[in-house]
């Protein structure tokens, strides 16, 4: 199959208006017809769902916490970014696409950051309307404030709970359309398959996770809206339930998934403790706005921070790149923060952080305007570390935080396989190799509110669907399957707890495939990934019966998708001999350390196709061109 | 570390449930009671006996998954704090911690410490939102927020839907939660036109779920893990007034 990602003629600032008028529309009286199947409530599966149902169409809408709230995105915090130009600081769309294509190091589709970028002042206009109590400047307009990898204000954000606001914003919308009766909610829902019917996606299979029951449910379309897969590395600013399971049964059923080595690293999470510990937490980017990095310049220092003169601290960001200074992007960021170690510089107990000071801040504009802006954040850490940012400055070390890869989609968000959409960070569209700050928020609405009403309408006014019931033989095969893979894990009665296997994936991950990679490393990753898979449905513990609330079961069914999905993260991040954005070749740098993209040979996205566990997946490539914005190495200094 | 648990087992709605005592070593202070829970259920499963089910998800304060009743408290002794945030440090080593599930007839139980909260998601249904469509919005700056009513208006929008406040109240209401709710939209001009439908359905909706009604204790504002403060409450009943007695509706 050639890929075809089916962007638009013409100039690209008009490619998307020529395109909403080409796509062709649904009869508003026939859309109550169609039956659209959302998995997934975070900010895109609410906003798709919400939207979807004003329209008219029937929808249905899984997922896997107790309420639709709850989605990850609700620990979104910093801030959502917008081509609004409030600030009249020198913002446009222009500018937002060219900052998003750079900032993704020139790994992304031009049409789509295009359009994002159009569509991002529609996403503030549309939030505030729903009431979401944004920042406000005291004339009553809103705030914005700077996030990393852009030299204008265009961050929008309430506190430090952006996501949770602009979520509880959308879960609202969704709440409205659930109390009409046109959007059925279905939560702790677990999605296990994918039915395709006649070479189109037509329903899903999933486990009821109260009972254990297996559920089938049949639609005209289905929108995978399920998130990222970064806990594929243990240890990430992830929720516990965040996990790969959804695409990866998608991928399974024949969609491509793209680019899934480009993960990134954050440079501000509160460093790890111990052994025991569960997860990171994020401290948001928006700290870089006041707060200054910086380590001992002498490896040997280790006098408490505030004995540290001056002329003693290294501030190496503001040093190695004055204009961007703390506002580099998040992978430049995190990869000094880790030369700084691996110099011997770094601080705290374990060696295995940096400052992140804010008394010159404090000093400069007061502790209450510092409270005011990250208060939330403050105590946080403080709640995490017993230590009192105001006084001491915080420690960070980087963290796995969001994964630029996903499902391939085309413009109109359908996978390779039709009527299967993906929407937000589940799919791999618009950051490239990096993502910058405040975007994710800002692409997963983009997906939900203004983009899938339309590219959905023109898939469904032209496909020829039969009727096709939930009673089918592909939902009872479907649905044996999935029994049958949960009484074979029930059955195994082995001595690791599925927690083990993901810890010690997550070390390999982290170790070999994590803020920098070589061939060597991954290939003994590589090595390692089938054995551990082998011993893991040989010898793992776990109790109960699959017909119950069964925590330990749903852990281990994430945790072996995460045990096959690996080996294809390792396997791109082994083809792509260039080092961008997040993915660091230890082999491809420059002589100052910067990442050295290969244009010549790898300006694509790798859309791999499914052959098999443990059999070579099929490689297919989406040649990127720049037509816009013209390729040159990233420069933040 | 060492410590005593004893926790609320419940197979199902149906079963009758206890308290278990079980003894978990090795726990360091920096842990959270849900890593402390993560470490015992590794060894239940390691024994091949079934581990603790219980709620969670982020970890950080902000899903409002987490609800333990620890030592009597929701959330436990620790002001503003979620179950998943209360660290280790706070008790004494030795200590018996007791583990239940949140108390109310609008959460049945679902499993061990696991509730039912989709009552909230009902009341929410029932009027918690804006009635505006995509793609209908002016931009934003045509609707001006004074920033102390934004501030407020943010105050209140904080909660996390966690249901500490039912759990903590004598009469399990939903007060505290629906006010912040009703508040939150109430001070934004955005949630001006539907101001007096929402108070009155919103409200209509909890009764119907069998929440219990506000006695002034307070309790709930003391579990808050966001600080929501109980003169929402007031507002939720000045706003239910001027609905039903001002409005010419
Ligand atoms: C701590 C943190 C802070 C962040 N801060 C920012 C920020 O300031 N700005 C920004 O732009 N971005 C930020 N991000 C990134 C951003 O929050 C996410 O990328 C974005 O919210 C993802 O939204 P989503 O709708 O794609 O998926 P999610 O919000 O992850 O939702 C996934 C949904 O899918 C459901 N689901 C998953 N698998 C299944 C399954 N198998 N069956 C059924 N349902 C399933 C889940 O239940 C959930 O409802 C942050 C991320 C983190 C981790
Ligand atoms: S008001 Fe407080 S206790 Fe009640 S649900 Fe909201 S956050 Fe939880
Ligand atoms: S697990 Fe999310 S608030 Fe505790």
């Amino acid at each position: 199959m050639t890929l075809d990602s089916k962007i638009p003629a013409g100039p690209i600032q008009e490619k998307w208006d020529r395109h909403r008028f080409d796509l062709k529309l649904v009869n508003p009286a026939n859309k109550r017809k169609f039956e659209i199947l959302i998995v997934g409530t975070g900010l895109a599966g609410a906003s798709a769902a919400a939207s979807l149902a004003e329209l008219g169409y029937n929808v249905k809408v899984f997922c896997l916490q107790d309420s639709p709230r709850r989605a990850h995105s609700i620990a979104a915090q910093g801030g959502i970014n917008a081509a609004k130009n409030y600030p009249n600081d020198g913002d446009s769309i222009w500018r937002l696409f060219y900052d998003t294509v750079k900032g993704g190091d020139f790994r992304a589709r031009e049409a789509n950051v295009y359009r994002l970028a159009q569509i991002s002042s529609h996403i503030i206009d549309h939030s505030a309307a729903l009431g979401v109590p944004f920042a406000r400047e005291y004339g009553g307009t809103l705030a914005n404030r700077s996030f990393g990898g852009a030299q204008v204000s265009r961050t929008f954000y309430a506190r430090g709970q952006t996501g949770q606001q602009l979520l509880l914003g959308a879960y609202s919308a969704l709440m409205r359309q659930v109390g009409k009766g046109s959007v059925q909610m279905f939560p702790r829902r677990e999605m296990m398959d994918l039915i395709v019917s006649q070479g189109a996606a037509r329903g899903i299979v999933c486990r009821n996770l109260v009972t254990g029951e297996m559920e089938s449910y049949s639609g005209d379309a289905v929108l995978l809206c399920t998130g990222g897969y970064g806990n594929v590395f243990y240890l990430s600013t992830n929720a516990a339930s965040c996990n790969v399971g959804a695409t990866w049964r998608a991928h399974k059923k024949g969609a491509y998934f793209a680019n899934p080595c480009f993960t990134q690293i954050h440079p501000t999470c509160v460093p790890v403790s111990g052994s025991h510990q569960s997860k990171l937490t994020l401290m948001s980017e928006s700290l870089r706005n006041d707060g200054r990095v910086w380590v001992p310049k002498n490896p040997q220092d280790k006098r408490s921070p505030e004995q540290i003169p001056e002329e003693d601290r290294d501030y190496y960001l503001e040093r190695r790149y004055p204009s961007f200074g703390n506002l580099v992007p998040r992978d430049v960021a995190s990869r000094a923060a880790k030369a700084m170690i691996d110099e011997g510089r770094g601080v705290g107990p374990t060696g295995l952080s940096v400052y992140l000071d804010f008394s010159d801040a404090i000093k400069r504009a007061g502790e209450s305007a510092i409270r005011e802006k990250y208060g939330n954040l403050f105590d946080m850490y403080h709640h995490i570390t017993d230590e009192n940012p105001y006084r001491v400055p915080m420690r960070i070390y980087p963290a796995v935080h969001y994964t630029m890869g996903g499902l391939w989609v085309d413009y109109n968000l359908m996978t390779t396989i039709p009527g299967l959409f993906c929407l937000g960070e589940a799919n791999f569209s618009d950051h490239g190799a990096n993502r910058l700050g405040a975007s994710a928020l800002m692409q997963g609405l983009a997906d939900g509110y203004f983009v899938i009403p339309y590219t959905l309408g023109g898939y469904l006014a032209q496909a020829k669907l039969p009727k096709l019931s939930s009673s089918a033989p592909e939902f009872k095969e479907a649905e044996n399957l999935a029994s049958e893979k949960i009484k074979k894990l029930l059955s195994i009665k082995g001595k690791k707890t599925a927690s083990d296997y993901h810890k010690h994936l997550g070390k390999l991950m982290w170790d070999y495939c994590g803020m920098a990679r070589n061939a060597k490393g991954l290939k003994n990753l590589l090595s390692q990934i089938p054995e551990m898979r082998e011993e893991f449905w040989k010898n793992l513990a776990l109790t109960g019966s699959g017909e119950e609330l069964n925590q330990a079961l749903e852990k281990a069914g994430r945790v072996a998708d995460y045990l096959e999905f690996a080996e294809l993260l390792a396997k791109d991040a082994l083809h792509r001999e260039e080092s961008c954005g997040g993915h660091f070749r230890e082999e491809y740098q420059t002589p100052d350390g910067e990442a050295k993209r290969d244009d010549e040979k790898f300006s694509y996205a790798a859309a791999w196709e499914f052959k098999g566990v443990g059999r070579e997946p099929a490689l297919h490539k989406e040649p990127l061109s720049f037509e816009s914005v013209h390729l040159a190495q990233r420069n933040y200094q | 570390m060492k410590f005593f648990l004893e926790v609320w087992r419940q197979k199902n709605a149906q079963s009758q449930g206890g308290l278990v005592r079980y003894e978990v070593v090795g726990i360091s202070p920096e842990m959270s009671i849900l890593e402390t829970l993560d470490v015992l259920n590794e060894q239940l499963l390691e024994k091949g006996e079934e581990p603790i089910a219980f709620d969670s998800d982020c970890r950080e304060g902000i899903c409002g998954m987490c609800s333990l009743v620890i030592n009597g408290y929701p959330h436990g002794p620790e002001k503003a704090s979620t179950s998943c945030e209360l660290r280790m440090r706070h008790f004494q080593d030795g200590q018996t911690i007791i583990i239940e599930p949140f108390r109310a007839k609008a959460f049945p139980i679902v499993r061990d410490l696991v509730v039912d909260r989709s009552a909230f998601d009902r009341v929410v249904a029932a009027g918690g939102f804006v009635s505006v469509n995509t793609g209908n919005a002016p931009d934003a700056n045509c609707i001006l927020v004074p920033k102390d009513v934004a501030d407020k208006a943010m105050d209140a929008a904080a909660c996390i839907g966690c249901g500490a406040c039912v759990a903590a109240c004598p009469n399990a209401a939903a007060m505290l939660f629906v006010a912040a709710k009703i508040s939150h939209l109430a001070l934004m001009p955005q949630g001006a036109p539907e101001r007096d439908a929402r108070v009155i359905n919103m409200r209509a909706q909890m009764d119907k779920e069998g929440f219990g009604h506000c006695a002034n204790e307070y309790a709930c504002e003391a579990a808050c893990p966001k600080e929501i403060k109980v003169s929402n409450i007031a507002k939720l009943n000045r706003e239910f007034l001027r609905a039903v007695v001002c409005s010419d509706k």
